[in-house]
């Protein structure tokens, strides 16, 4: 199951070069289609009892280096395997509606890019791990580079802007290959090699080697999402993507970085995360402030999107590193809501884009006029935005403050003012576009029914995990627990229990939540 | 003293027989008339020989000529690297101006000569026979890098070649002196026990004679600063030269570095590990950031070459099994991916006018699919993509690092990638990402004023059989072994067990 899952749609793209032109589109999205519901089946045995693993496979790969394929569901991966399998579908399909050139290698390029990435996702071996993340760059490498839109304005061109992404992001993963042989070769202590993630965790190595190993991963991982200070690639690349495929690369990609602080860090290098906390944090509350006072200036309806990813992810990592289960679980959440919404938010964008000719927030306005069905599901893909209580967005980021809170209240007081800037930018967005006087050459029209059927389910799983957030939660609460535990067991710290006490928390909601585990 | 007549292991000296027997053959069938257009398949007929001479031998080592060669796993792994890229040089050769002008048979006869050079080079264990191999290997070269008479580059690159590769072999003889003189033998297991045992560890004499061996080596691997030449050389050669220099030059020759240094000299290694440590980091730094602004592909693919030498010597400073194995590793997956390159450029010299500049391979994406994606997948495999050789062989490599204690090289040959992914993404980028604005260079006339030599010679070359069938598989080999290295890492395994 886990091996169709991964390769799938590799498999349609390669056979998607035999096709005709005008059908390798609805080919590849036949094959995401596919791919969707192969992790569907997934979920749909995923046992939420258990914080291990669950449809393993693991054969050696390279068995003379210790290198192992080994695949696996856990409760941290499964959603974002879901996300990732879903909102591929959308992008696939969203670009199969319109005209590519060179096809055949348009959507090559895309699927390989989804195995890629759900590759990462599902590796439980640190060195495949490391493999995957790479990868991820090559397809995305060309998807920005070629397909990408030159800028007018003078600035770098796509090919430009792509050398500059894969330049920032690998400069991270290099070192990360380095410092995940390095933990390997340091944890085997002369004998046999091992990359397994659960192994490593078993038996940590040394506090003085933690130090620089960690700051090696930590810097892939926050160049990838991208945070603070490492974002420079970002406002370059996401002018240049062609937008269905940044729908898909915003919402996916940024979340491996997330994925590895939990999936990797946490466990492998606890001495060193504790140690490490306060810096990180700092670094998700700049992003978190940065992002958002970007996000509410900028003109361009991408970078919009783009900073508010910034300090949504900002969020997750602050939620991660409460070093609380609590924490951890919203930032799970979290990471999943934000893919929800930013992925139909760039699918949005091209919708406007095409419909006012620009994609520059002063040239906008006055769309809503005509098209009421548009402008509904771009107010609820805003109001998930700016975390409406109600939204399961609400529920990520209250369980991440009440993480933080628990851990470190000043912390905890400054993210605050992230979600109230949060509204201010989402209505800002929602408001220059929809509403307002519609200046010349804009045109209000109503979305059409094909586009209509790709964006009405991404705002549907919106509202279904708002109505319903305990799929994720229930089935996530182990596993992230237990990359929590990994790092407050270590210091003898008391483990925070599961839920906390109803008192702690008031609203009924969150009880609710809680009885329910 | 009595004497024993030698016992002569004919089938063990089959390779080099083959070869010796198949290059006079060559040379003569240029005087026979019937035979004249025959070289290209006689060579390869004489290739084809020596490889499965070679590979019957695999697992089965001897010492040959009294101790002064050693068929082992390891100089077969190399001897059959340098055979597998004489047959793509073969075949890059032809129509190739230079093998028409120098002569069929002669050219061949050269290239032929050359391999044998490096046959015996891979199995030298003696200073004596390393030195003459290696001298074997490269006049051969100064004369095939010179045969395009009538480019004045190619001349002055065989000029350039003759006059640095004799100063480093005069360097490398000079080195050689000096160990002999210490240790009082030739032979390698010999001065390994006299560094090990009699007590001439740290002798002056010793690391004298180690530091021009070394110096003298680097030479011959263009390991960074005594590069100089490669640049020069490789863009001025005929390209099917230059490939199969870039990589069976570099692979034979790092075959002679290894054994030299990992046995002969191994009691001593405390010193010389620190010091070709940093000539490593040098290498890679400079080769890296030399190709940066280059326009010449052939200069690119020269200065790329600096830096990936620094890298797989890396695989010789741990002086451990898996840092040989590492290095036969990395020096095979360089092979593919350098011929799958070279394949490109030769094919765009040859239909365009542009050359080996970069502009040539502007729009090869669109234009010729089959030769772009070799070019495209050499290109992320040299800068260590996953999912091609490139990145195993750096994993192996930054494995042999890390455990050999010399992690900081680990993190040079990191930091030298980043570098190189702005070079080589930016030949990917020309191919795929820039609409090709002029039309297509190889329909038109040439431009004015460009020398006559720049000419298209076959403005078909792109679709060759012959250029594009050895590009793809070249390419398939690439990818294959980045995802199913097992095979691979098994040869390399092999052939690095056999020097521990």
């Amino acid at each position: 199951m886990t091996n169709s899952l991964l390769w799938t749609p590799l498999a349609f793209g390669l056979v998607g070069l035999l096709l005709p032109r005008r059908l390798t589109g609805w080919w590849a999205t036949l094959g995401a289609a596919v791919t969707l519901g192969v992790a569907v089946a997934l979920l749909a045995g995923f046992d939420s009892g258990t914080a291990g693993l669950q449809d393993a496979v693991d054969t050696p790969w390279i068995a003379g280096l210790g290198v192992d394929y080994s695949l696996g569901l856990d409760g941290l991966n499964i959603f974002l395997v879901l996300l990732t399998a879903l909102l591929w579908l959308g992008g696939t399909a969203f670009a199969a509606l319109r005209e590519q050139q060179r096809p055949h290698l348009f959507f090559l390029m895309l699927l390989l890019a989804e195995t890629a990435t759900l590759g990462a996702f599902l590796a439980q071996d640190l060195l495949l791990f490391v493999v995957f993340f790479d990868l991820m760059l090559v397809p995305f490498y060309f998807l920005f580079g070629a397909w990408g839109t030159d800028r007018t304005d003078g600035g770098p061109t796509a090919a430009a802007a792509t050398l500059k992404m894969i330049v920032y992001t690998l400069v991270g993963s290099l070192l990360m290959l380095v410092a995940a042989i390095a933990t390997a070769i340091i944890a085997a202590d002369g004998g046999q090699i091992s990359f397994s993630i659960a192994e490593l965790a078993r038996a940590p190595i040394g506090e003085g080697s933690q130090r620089w190993i960690f700051w090696f991963f930590a810097a892939a991982f926050l160049v990838k999402m991208p945070a603070f200070l490492l974002h420079g690639w970002m406002p370059d690349a996401y002018r240049a993507a062609p937008l269905p495929v940044l729908a898909v690369f915003s919402g996916v990609l940024a979340k491996v970085g997330a994925y590895g602080f939990l999936k990797v860090v946490l466990p492998l290098f606890p001495d060193a995360t504790v140690q490490f906390q306060e810096v990180v944090l700092v670094i998700a509350l700049a992003s978190i402030l940065y992002g958002s006072a970007m996000a509410f200036t900028q003109t361009n309806v991408r970078l919009v999107g783009g900073y508010s990813s910034v300090a949504q992810l900002g969020f997750v990592t602050a939620g991660i590193f409460a070093l609380r289960p609590d924490g951890a679980d919203g930032a799970v959440l979290q990471m999943v809501n934000h893919g929800l919404v930013v992925a139909p938010l760039f699918i949005i964008v091209a919708l406007l884009a095409e419909r006012s000719g620009s994609e520059d927030l002063r040239e906008m306005g006055g769309m809503a006029m005509r098209a009421p069905v548009l402008a509904a599901l771009f107010l609820i893909v805003t109001l998930a935005t700016l975390a409406m209580p109600g939204s399961a967005n609400f529920i990520g980021e209250f369980y991440i403050l009440n993480g933080l809170f628990q851990e470190k209240v000043v912390f905890a007081l400054v993210a605050i003012s992230g979600v109230a800037m949060a509204a201010f930018y989402a209505l800002r967005l929602y408001q220059r576009t929809m509403h307002n006087r519609m200046p010349e050459g804009v045109e209000s029209r109503e979305i059409g029914w094909r586009d209509g059927l790709v964006l009405a389910p991404l705002v549907a799983c919106i509202v279904a995990l708002a109505l319903y957030p305990q799929l994720v939660l229930e089935r996530t609460d182990r596993s992230a627990t237990a990359s929590v535990e990994a790092v407050t067991g270590s210091e003898g710290r008391e483990i925070a229990a599961n839920c906390p006490a109803p008192e702690h928390r008031n609203g009924d909601l969150i009880l609710t939540l809680c009885k329910e585990r | 003293m009595t004497f024993d007549a030698p016992t002569i292991d004919y089938g063990a000296l089959s390779p080099v027989i083959a070869l010796t027997a198949g290059l006079c053959v060559v040379l003569m069938s240029a005087v026979i008339g019937p035979l004249r257009r025959s070289a290209p398949v006689m060579t390869m007929a004489v290739l084809g020989t020596t490889a499965t001479s070679l590979i019957s031998q695999w697992n089965d080592p001897t010492d040959l000529v009294a101790g002064a060669l050693r068929l082992d796993d390891l100089a077969i792994a190399i001897s059959l690297m340098a055979i597998l890229a004489a047959a793509f040089a073969v075949l890059y050769s032809l129509r190739e101006p230079a093998a028409e002008q120098a002569g069929s048979g002669e050219y061949h006869a050269l290239l032929l000569g050359s391999v044998l050079g490096m046959v015996l080079l891979a199995q030298a264990q003696n200073l004596v026979s390393l030195f003459v191999a290696i001298e074997t290997l490269s006049i051969p070269l100064y004369i095939l890098c010179a045969t395009n008479l009538r480019r004045e580059e190619s001349l002055e690159s065989g000029l350039k070649y003759l006059i640095v590769g004799s100063l480093g072999s005069a360097t490398l003889l000079y080195g050689l002196a000096f160990l002999y003189g210490a240790a009082g033998s030739t032979d390698f297991g010999t001065i390994a026990a006299a560094i090990g045992d009699a007590g001439l560890l740290g002798d002056p004499l010793v690391l004298i004679g180690i530091a021009l061996a070394a110096v003298g080596l680097a030479f011959k691997t263009s390991i960074a600063p005594f590069h100089q030449w490669t640049p020069d050389v490789y863009q001025g050669a005929p390209t099917p030269i230059t490939a199969f220099m870039a990589v069976a030059t570099k692979a034979a020759a790092f075959a002679v570095f290894v054994r030299f240094f990992d046995v002969a000299l191994l009691p001593q290694a405390d010193e010389w590990q620190p010091a070709l440590a940093v000539l490593a980091a040098v290498s890679i730094v400079v080769g890296n950031v030399g190709a940066l602004g280059q326009d010449s592909l052939k200069r690119l693919l020269g200065y790329s070459g600096v830096a990936q030498a620094g890298y797989v010597l890396g695989g010789l400073v741990v002086a451990s099994e898996a840092g040989v194995s590492a290095l036969v590793f990395y020096l095979g997956g360089y092979l593919f991916m350098n011929l799958a390159a070279f394949a490109a450029i030769v094919a765009r010299e040859r239909e365009t006018a542009f050359g080996d500049d970069i502009a040539a391979v502007r729009g090869l994406g669109g234009e010729r699919p089959l030769l772009a994606w070799p070019l495209t997948i050499a290109m992320l495999s040299l800068a260590g993509f996953p999912a091609t050789v490139g990145f195993v062989g750096k994993l192996y490599l930054i494995e042999a690092l890390v455990e050999g204690d010399y992690t900081w090289l680990a993190v040079f040959i990191a930091v030298g990638t980043m570098i190189s992914l702005a070079y080589y993404l930016r030949v990917v980028a020309a191919m795929w990402m820039r609409p090709g604005g002029e039309p297509a260079p190889s329909a038109g006339p040439a431009i004015a004023g460009a020398s006559p030599e720049a000419d298209p010679v076959d403005p078909e070359a792109g679709r060759r059989i012959y250029l594009v069938g050895p590009a793809l598989l070249a390419a398939a080999a690439t990818v294959f072994f980045g995802v199913i290295p097992q095979p691979l890492v098994e040869f390399a395994q092999e052939a690095g067990s056999s020097l521990f």
